[in-house]
């Protein structure tokens, strides 16, 4: 495992919810990753924010990671969920408030 | 670097043959665009796969001359 999919592999696992985006949840620099901080927010879960832009080795290593083009990127507890259109897809299905309560993901 | 509507809807359904496709160009400038793709191929795939054959049918083009594509699929009904 190279070195950036090691650090990686820790950020996913050391959080029950990670969202790696540009910017930070105060400040995002994209309306992408805009939109999935606000999908949380609203959820009320508590997450652990990653900004790709200050970090080229992330930024690159984690659409390799999930084999995924672009961020933002979600996982809840180590596993990859989706981008933003796929984050709204299952919030407004419920899906999203499912897979929380699935992984017993506490509230923030 | 902006990509012409009508390309990316070649590029998918040459990839996905049996997809319909709709694009919208969101801004009106090329650039930001929405696609919904309907395909019987995605029927028992999670929603993650069900993207990720769309962005195997760009091939790469995405987050490089594709910047801004908020994308849906579904199966027909």
């Amino acid at each position: 495992m190279s070195d950036t999919k090691a650090r990686i592999d820790e950020i996913v696992h050391r959080h029950d919810v990670v969202l790696f985006m540009k910017g930070t949840a105060l400040f995002p620099q994209c309306g992408f990753s805009s939109r999935a901080v606000a999908i949380l927010d609203h959820l009320g879960v508590g997450f652990e924010t990653v900004d790709v832009l200050q970090d080229p080795e992330i930024r690159q290593g984690v659409k390799e990671y999930s084999d995924w083009p672009t961020v933002p990127q979600l996982y809840v507890k180590g596993e990859f969920v989706g981008g933003s259109d796929i984050m709204m897809e299952m919030y407004e299905a419920g899906e999203l408030q499912q897979l929380l309560d699935e992984k017993q993901v506490a509230k923030a | 670097m902006a990509m012409a509507a009508a390309e990316i809807e070649e590029l998918i359904r040459a990839g996905i043959p049996d997809a319909r496709v709709e694009i919208t160009d969101l801004a009106g400038d090329g650039d930001h665009y929405a696609a919904r793709v309907v395909a019987e191929s995605f029927r028992g795939m999670p929603r993650v796969r069900q993207h990720q054959r769309v962005y195997e049918a760009l091939g790469g083009r995405m987050g490089g001359a594709l910047h801004a594509l908020q994308l849906s699929t579904a199966t027909p009904d």
